[in-house]
Order: C-alpha cells, then structure tokens, then sequence
C-alpha cells in the first residue's frame, strides 16, 4: 500500500499544562481533501502549526510521504512539499503581488522561475493584472487568492489551508471553496481547517470533527445535509 | 566675513563626510537588527578590530592592509553569529542585548591584551593616512577622505538597495525582517538569510574600520566605541524598525555631531561626549519601547 501524501499519528502538542491536541491521527492522500472542523479552541491551527514545525509537538508523528517530519524547521519541511496558507492569509503587505508570489517559491530549490508564476496567473488572473501592485491594496478576497496561489506556487505535495474563508463576504467563501474544487484535481493532499462546517463536510472526501483537541468523528460528503449529525458534532452530543 | 563663511562651509563638509560614516554604522547595525530583533553593541568592537588589523599590518601594501581588515571583520562577525547569536536564538530581546555588552566587553579586554604586548597602548594605523590630505576646493578645504566616504557611503547604499530589491536573497531578508514566522513557513531559511546580514554588516564595518582610522589613526581598545553609542541614538531616533530610516538617522546625528562640534568653541570640545550621552539617555527614557521591539511588526523594515 502505498504511503499516505500526509500521516499524522498519536499527535499530542501542549501549551505548558494545556493540551490542545491530544492523540490525533488522520490521514490525508494525493487528491485528496480532508476536512477539520470543530469550535473554536478545539486544536485545529494547533494541529497545523505543528504539522508545519511552528510549534513542538511532545508526542506523535507527523510524515509527509513517508517521510518524518517532526523536529524539522518550518522552512525544511516547506522545502519537504509543504504548504500553509495560515490564518489572516499573512501576506507581505508592503511587496507588490508579484513579491509575494516569488517568495513562495522560497521552499523550492530550483531556480526563480516564472514560469510557475505564470501557472499562477492563470488559476487566478485578477493577481495577474495586479502583479505590480501592492499586496495591502488588494481587497481581502484577492488577498486569499494570493495566498492561495503563493502556497502553490511552491508546488507542494501537502497543502494544509487555515480557515481560508475567514472574514470574507459570502460571494467570495463561494470563490474559496470554487478555487479548493478547482485545485484537487492538480493532485495536491488538502488539509483543510475550516469553521464552515457545512460546506467543508460537503466538499471533503472526509471531514474530522474535532473539540478539546480530540478528534471526535468523522463525517463523510453525505452527511452535510444531516443537520442533526452536524450539530451533534459540534456539541459533542 | 569671508573667513567666517569658509569656516562655515569647511564645519559642513567635514559633517557631511561624517555622517556618512556614521550612515554606514547604522545600514550595519539596521541589517542585524532587522533580521535579528537584536541591537548589537558589539558593532563598535568589530570596527575596532579592524582598525586594529590595519595598525598591525601598515607596512604591508595598502590592498593586502585592506584585505586583512575585510577579512578579520568579517570572521568576527560571523563568528558572533555562530558562537553565540545562534544558539541564542529565541532568548528574549533583553538577554540577546546584555550578550552583546559581554561580547563588547571581551573583545575590549582582547584587544588590550594583544595591545599591551608591546608594553605601550594604542597603535597607529596609516595604511590610507595619505586620504587624510586636502585639496582645495572654492577656497574650501576637504580632506580626500571626506570625498571617499560620501562616495564610498552612496556606493554601499545602492548596492544594498539592489541587493535587497532585485535578488532573490534580498526578497528574501527583507520578508524576515518583515515577519520572520511567515516567511520561514514559506520556505526562507532562517540560518541563511541571517548569515547573509550578518555577513553584510561585517564587510559594511570593514569599510567604516578603514574609513575612521584615516581621521583617528591612533587605535585603542575603545576605539569606535563612542561612534557606535552615537549612531545608535541616531538609529533608534531615526527608526529602526525601517532600514532606510535608521541609515537617515545615522546620518543625521553624525551631521549634527559634526556641526555642534565645529560651532562650540575648542576650549569647550569635552562637552561634546556629555551632550551626546545626555541624548542617549533621554532617548531610553522616551523610547524605551524602541530598543526592545519584540514580535512581528506591522510594516515593512527595509
């Protein structure tokens, strides 16, 4: 059987005393996206940032492609084919469009092609247009999709995506989640941590409830219209 | 009257020349800085070395003098940054500043040491003394060195403007300077990108070593030191949080100084000192916030 794009088994991170994941396994394969829902606090950042090295885990084992990454710098495990696309979308305000898409392809060893930029224009043209402008100009639709496209601009194998349709209109979580369809056809592994539970549960392959840094179940495409399943998850019921 | 004009103008050259210098220190000091979060006090101490490698080797020709301070400056400089920056990295902006001291104060007691074995203190650096001479210019007189250094200042500036805004490496550091976090998850490596400003500052250091031994030849552990503080004051009134704010700053206060030292009178040059280190306390008073910025800035540095 062929290894998981992403595998992250018994995944404990605390906060001092807090534990805020607490033995978490899942899976994730190429051309897959796998949700994460659940309340907030509930450890689903927590569980990115340590996937991505930002934050030690204690216990557990995270492995992209087979390969462990625990230990390693958040930039060694970009340069492994990691991607985040982090909460606030963080981009450099103050750099032009372009700046912003060229520094994704820090985590590539190869040289400063433009040809992946073009690839990135193509997926979303409005950043195209305004390549020479400043990133802070955009609005915060376009600002998502720049940093969208400068996670995948770095060609990873794992994309791990943090609620990127936070505080956007509902005209644009609709783009969101179209720019998430359109992609997984290009093979990536999604990891996608979302509030939108619906919406998430409805477009994942699988979708992990999690609370209190546990994962609580697991819900599949057709559970989406199952109000009743939906709020027992999120309450624990 | 023309006498007094022609002082006038002598007072604001040889400002201008030192606030080049100075403008230097700061880009060296910013560089560090904006990568870092650590304002380094050891700067002044890499200054001295070099100024010191320039005393011992000035009977050698001028280009192999010049190569031997690059050199020196430069291994001390990165010798900082792997023998103690970095395993410190992610020690609180207090502690990263106290190490500095330390690191300021041991390379001092080295110097003296290496100083001392002739049983005199200081040395005399002369490997550029013939940039000390003048040349008459419209009834002014500027030193050569005065020429080089606003010509030596302006060329480091745009090569550094380039490097940061045209190579990958500079996109690079100024995304660390700007958020270091982001920037790491994207794939930019830390150790390198800090090597790189720590390199840069060494060899910007080198320059000013040889620049400030052509007007203050005579080389004793403290050498430097002064300047440093001075241009530090600068740079935090200036803005550290930005590159090219720093550099202003460093210019500034270096024209300042140059100008308040020209307008008091000789008999009363000693106060100099007292009303720059007044300036630095009264900064630390005001600005306490300013020295140790700790986190992720909301605007870009450099």
């Amino acid at each position: 059987m062929a290894e998981a794009a992403l595998a992250v088994r018994d995944l404990e991170v605390r906060y001092g005393p807090v534990a805020a994941v607490r033995g978490l396994t899942l899976e994730v394969g190429r051309g897959e996206i796998v949700g994460l829902i659940g309340p907030n606090g509930a450890g689903k950042s927590t569980t990115l940032h340590a996937i991505m090295g930002l934050v030690p885990a204690r216990t557990g084992e995270v492995a992209v492609a087979g390969r462990r990454m625990l230990g390693r710098s958040p930039e060694r495990i970009a340069a492994a084919g990691v991607a985040l696309v982090p909460e606030g979308r963080r981009i450099f305000a103050e750099f032009t469009v372009e700046e912003n898409l060229q520094l994704g392809l820090a985590a590539r060893r190869g040289r400063y092609g433009r040809a992946a930029l073009s690839g990135a224009y193509e997926l979303f043209p409005v950043l195209g247009e305004f390549r020479r402008r400043q990133a802070g100009l955009l609005s915060g639709g376009q600002q998502q999709q720049l940093a969208i496209a400068r996670a995948l601009v770095a060609q990873p194998d794992v994309l791990l995506l943090d609620e990127p349709s936070l505080g956007l209109a509902p005209s644009l979580v609709d783009s969101v989640f179209d720019v998430l369809t359109e992609i997984r056809e290009g093979g990536f592994a999604i990891l996608l941590v979302e509030q939108r539970a619906q919406r998430t549960v409805a477009l994942a392959d699988r979708t992990h409830v999690i609370a209190n840094g546990e994962l609580r179940l697991t819900l599949g495409p057709g559970d989406a219209d199952d109000t009743e399943k939906m709020v027992a998850a999120y309450f624990g019921g | 009257m023309t006498a007094l004009a022609a002082v006038d103008a002598q007072t604001l050259v040889d400002s201008v020349g030192l606030g080049a210098i100075y403008a230097l220190m700061a880009v060296g000091i910013g560089l560090v800085f904006g990568v870092l979060r650590l304002v380094n006090f050891a700067y002044g101490q890499l200054i001295m070395a070099g100024a010191y490698t320039l005393a011992f080797t000035a009977n050698w020709r001028v280009g192999w003098s010049l190569a031997a301070c690059l050199v020196v400056v430069v291994a001390l400089s990165l010798a900082m940054e792997l023998a103690v920056f970095r395993p410190l990295r992610g020690a609180s902006p207090a502690v990263m500043l106290v190490t500095t001291f330390a690191i300021a104060f041991v390379l001092q007691a080295i110097a003296l040491l290496i100083d001392l074995r002739d049983n005199t203190l200081g040395e005399v650096a002369t490997s550029v003394a013939p940039l000390n001479q003048a040349i008459t210019l419209r009834g002014v007189e500027v030193r050569k060195i005065t020429i080089v250094a606003v010509i030596v200042t302006v060329v480091v500036l745009a090569l550094l403007a380039l490097l940061l805004n045209r190579t990958r490496i500079g996109l690079h550091m100024r995304a660390a300077s700007t958020d270091f976090s982001t920037a790491r998850l994207l794939g930019v490596r830390a150790n390198r990108v800090i090597g790189v400003a720590v390199l840069l500052s060494g060899v910007v250091a080198a320059i000013v070593a040889v620049l400030l031994t052509v007007q203050l030849p005579f080389v004793q552990p403290d050498f430097a030191l002064r300047e440093t503080i001075v241009v530090l004051v600068g740079v935090v009134v200036g803005g550290i949080e930005r590159l090219w704010t720093a550099t202003l700053g460093g210019f500034l206060i270096g024209f300042a100084t140059g100008i308040i030292n020209g307008a008091l009178p000789t008999d009363q040059t000693v106060f100099l000192p007292s009303a720059v280190f007044a300036l630095v306390i009264l900064v630390l008073l005001l600005r306490p916030s300013g020295l140790f910025i700790s986190g992720r800035p909301a605007a870009e540095r450099l």
